[in-house]
């Protein structure tokens, strides 16, 4: 295997070579303000290492440049980029008085709510239709779409993550009338829970645009640079999806950025169980890896302030880095940052805040800036401010463990530095080699995933979680994945209240290698 | 009739502390919240009264959803359909309702008659029939009373409409309407037997809309103030603090209709080193702190986010999560001997006998 792993974050697009298992190159670039220049960059330094030429000098064959980038969630947080969207769901007569949007900022709102159109259709628990779908209706919204001059649309429908037939049905139909118009159906997107499942078809088709600019601004980058790959893009959970499905589903790729961080480090440090703490400049963000994949989180997460049910990894996030403000007296450490002006700002660097980089540089853990500087500060200052850091860390780490026993530590991030070899209720504190590029490492090694979410009748429980599991292995190898090498890494079973007839709803997720282009799967 | 007019605020509030006092079932009120956030932007306004303020003979109408949480998240309850299960049975009886009121405060029910209220236009009854949530139509001050189970009418969104118009007991009818709500497609609005002003004042808790809005308005005051949120409500109500630790185990299975299994937690901070458990049906029936019984039914177990204070519900709470466990004392209806028949733990299959954290 041989794949380049892109990170392109606020500050910095780091890139790594990984080959035969081993990170053969790592480089960290500025982001520019058009992604294009900053991957294509970051490309460049990685070459002039000599990392893709082999000995005779030709560019090695790769099997893929996987990205992972904030580009998204930025987009939906800073009101920016977003096209109108086309609101079409599938439910009356139920559900009438929380119409689409009902529950987003009004701000964003306003932004992307380009016409709501209710109609008869959807189903129920156990898959008997609600209502028929209504096609007149859905043909005659299209037409008025079409009139309003919309071109992205969101399609819900009760119960569609049971039985997509009405919203597949729907898109048709649209099509039909708007064949130019990207559509987002809300069972693509998973989860029961109409309104959070449909806020997050909602957000998808208001990212049509940037998602197809970001791509191919991505893909222009990889061919600029003279580099033969496919493209994919890092996903929330850890896994990646071909350039096509992310151009389509740009929601899943919301917060990769601290997905790969963690599983850049099970991957440095080849452990697949363990906590990850990952020290940046600004916060410090804590989670726990099971399997090699982070632990979900399985509540409501509010994307820009929407409600959606993203598959997002469960991190606690302190305000700890290696740009935190440290104050003296009292002893004070963060949560305020000096964030991307360390280097004008921190006092070894000729300013006048005094950050933890700082006391790190004074007490020659770091080699960086102007030691005389900070040669002020003594050795039982120094240890003050780092064990205030590490008490820090040690609870954060106490609330994020699932164990009651010692567990490794995992520290990377450029921060890392702020994490002492010993921690109370920690086995070991694990730092490990390209630790500050863990999160371009995490996408470099991302797998292809697959998730079955739905409610099975009159089944055993054996069953019913053999048949979500052929179909959530369907929808690996259709998303790129190898048969072969799919492994089940979460599986589910909740029995549902009230309901008759042995109603389970079984949650299975797969995840395999991503299959050698042109292989038959 | 004295009224008093509840500003959405309120309604905030009362959303969050009836999920608290939903003791991990009932249902997260988020939905009916929003939907009275949009009845109050449309200009409607709920007028809230207190029991003692009715007339012996007017009649009251009492509201709440039935159906499974889950279909309550895909088909989403309207308030256009809770309305006209109340004009169905009034129909029905030929009377007219001056008042709504809650079956069951805890939970999403504990807003739902708010929406009914909102387009009838008729004031909210300060007062329930369980002052948290129960899974079964037995485990009411009502039936404790031995007040008539009958009628029910159940309605759909489609214009389906039913009524249970004569049932021997509370246990026949919770076994008739689940039926009917079942093939509804598990959730149907429901008029609970019509109550008189003078059995409402004998027979229903009082007082529970403002407990559950004096609640979450101190949940709601210390998350903007940055305060202990569980701090707040043990200051507004006479409760106990339990436990701190996260969860560390949670089973669940399906059994006779309902969601039951165990949480397992595992100590912070006071209770480190020790464990504690907490077995449900739907709502949390009896806990165990190291294998010893601590708290059971009727009093009331709270599990609370550490973190916001809001409550935690048994179909969603997960592994790894960091609760605080509080306990709130149970009305006065539950702690008689008939009382503790219908919901004390040997109604819910424990050999127990009710020892409360109260009387300790």
């Amino acid at each position: 295997m041989r794949r380049i792993g892109i990170d392109v974050g606020g500050t910095n697009t780091d890139a790594v070579l990984i080959e035969d298992g081993k990170v053969a190159g790592a480089v960290k670039a500025p982001t520019s303000e058009d992604v294009t220049a900053g991957i294509l960059d970051s490309l460049k330094s990685l070459a002039a290492g000599g990392a893709l030429k082999d000995a005779s000098g030709t560019l090695k064959k790769l099997d893929g440049v996987m990205i992972g980038t904030t580009h998204f969630i930025n987009a939906v947080v800073q009101r920016r980029s977003l096209t109108k969207v086309a609101a079409l769901r599938l439910g009356m007569p139920a559900s009438a008085t929380l119409p689409p949007f009902c529950d987003w900022p009004e701000d964003l709102a306003m932004l992307v709510r380009g016409g709501v159109w209710m109609v008869e259709g959807g189903h129920e628990y156990d898959g008997r239709p609600f209502m028929p779908l209504d096609e007149a209706a859905v043909t005659k919204a299209a037409g008025e779409m079409k009139a309003a001059g919309l071109g992205s649309v969101g399609i819900s429908a009760i119960f569609s993550p049971l039985d997509p037939s009405h919203e597949r049905r729907a898109a048709e139909l649209v099509a039909r009338v708007l064949p130019d118009a990207v559509i987002t159906c809300s069972s693509d997107l998973g989860r029961i829970g109409l309104l959070e499942r449909e806020n997050a078809a909602l957000l998808n088709a208001a990212l049509a645009d940037l998602a197809r600019e970001t791509i191919a601004a991505f893909e222009k980058a990889i061919g600029d640079s003279g580099i033969d790959a496919p493209l994919f893009i890092t996903q929330n959970d850890g896994t990646v999806a071909e350039a096509d499905q992310a151009r389509r589903l740009p929601v899943y790729s919301f917060a990769s950025g601290a997905t790969n961080s963690m599983r850049g480090a099970a991957y440095l440090s080849g452990l697949a169980d363990a906590m990850v703490i990952d020290v940046g400049g600004t916060t410090t963000d804590v989670g726990q890896l099971k399997n090699g994949f982070p632990r979900e989180a399985n509540s409501v997460v509010k994307v820009g302030g929407v409600r959606t049910l993203f598959r997002m990894p469960d991190l606690l996030s302190i305000g700890l880095g290696g740009g935190s403000h440290v104050q003296l007296d009292p002893l004070a450490v963060g949560p305020v940052s000096v964030g991307y002006r360390l280097l004008k700002e921190g006092i070894a660097f000729g300013g006048n805040q005094l950050t933890t980089t700082d006391i790190a540089i004074a007490a020659g853990v770091l080699p960086l800036g102007d030691r005389r500087k900070v040669a002020h500060l003594g050795v039982a200052t120094c240890r003050k401010v780092f064990d205030e850091a590490a008490r820090l860390a040690e609870e954060a780490i106490d609330r994020m463990k699932t164990e009651a026993g010692d567990v490794p530590l995992i520290a990377v991030g450029g921060g890392a530095f702020l994490i002492p070899d010993k921690l109370p209720g920690v086995s070991k504190v694990i730092h490990v080699q390209h630790g500050d590029c863990a999160n371009a490492v995490g996408a470099a090694i991302a797998q292809v995933s697959g998730e079955c979410d739905q409610i099975f009748k009159d089944l055993s429980r054996a069953a019913a979680l053999a048949a979500a599991q052929g179909i959530a292995n369907d929808r690996a190898v259709a998303a790129g994945a190898a048969r072969a090498s799919l492994a089940t890494i979460e599986s589910e079973d909740m029995p549902l209240a009230y309901l008759p007839g042995n109603s389970v709803r079984v949650r299975v997720r797969v995840v395999g290698d991503v299959a050698a282009t042109g292989a038959a799967s | 009739m004295s009224r008093r007019a509840l500003s959405i605020d309120d309604i905030e509030s009362l959303a969050l502390g009836a999920w608290i006092l939903g003791t991990g079932g009932g249902g997260n009120p988020y939905l009916p919240l929003l939907n009275m956030r949009a009845l109050y932007r449309e200009g409607h306004r709920i007028q809230l009264v207190d029991a003692a303020d009715l007339a012996d003979d007017d009649w009251v109408g009492t509201v709440a959803n039935m159906g499974a949480p889950l279909v309550g998240q895909e088909r989403l309850i309207d308030s256009l359909t809770l309305a006209r299960a109340v004009s169905v049975m009034e129909k029905h009886i030929g009377k007219r309702f001056a008042a709504l009121m809650s079956m069951e405060i805890g939970g999403a029910n504990g807003v739902r008659p708010l929406m009914a209220a909102a387009h009838l236009g008729r004031p909210i009854v300060d007062g329930d029939t369980m002052a948290r949530a129960y899974p079964e139509l037995q485990m009411t001050s009502v039936a404790i009373g031995g007040l008539a189970p009958c009628p029910v009418s159940i309605v759909d969104v489609r214009g389906f409409e039913s009524i249970v118009h004569k049932v021997p007991t509370w246990k026949w009818a919770e076994r008739v309407a689940r039926k009917i709500c079942t093939e509804y497609g598990a959730s149907a609005a429901t008029c609970q037997p019509p109550r008189t002003g003078a059995e409402v004042k004998e027979w229903c808790i009082h007082g529970t809309v403002t407990k559950a809005m004096a609640i979450g308005n101190a949940v709601r005051e210390a998350q903007r103030r940055h305060d202990d949120p569980i701090a707040a409500i043990l200051a507004v109500e006479p409760g106990k603090l339990l436990f701190r630790g996260k969860v560390v185990d949670v089973q669940r299975r399906a059994a006779e209709g309902w969601l039951r299994g165990v949480v397992r937690f595992d100590g912070f901070d006071d209770w480190r080193g020790s464990r504690m458990s907490i077995n449900f049906q739907n709502e949390w029936i009896v806990s165990f702190r190291d294998g010893a019984p601590l708290a059971m039914t009727p009093d009331l177990i709270c599990v609370l986010n550490s973190d916001t204070g809001e409550a935690v519900g048994s179909e969603t709470i997960r592994y790894g999560q960091r609760v605080t466990v509080i306990e709130l004392p149970p009305p006065a209806v539950f702690l008689s001997p008939r009382g503790l028949e219908h919901v004390g733990p040997r109604a819910f299959g424990y050999d127990l006998d009710f020892r409360s954290v109260f009387s300790a």
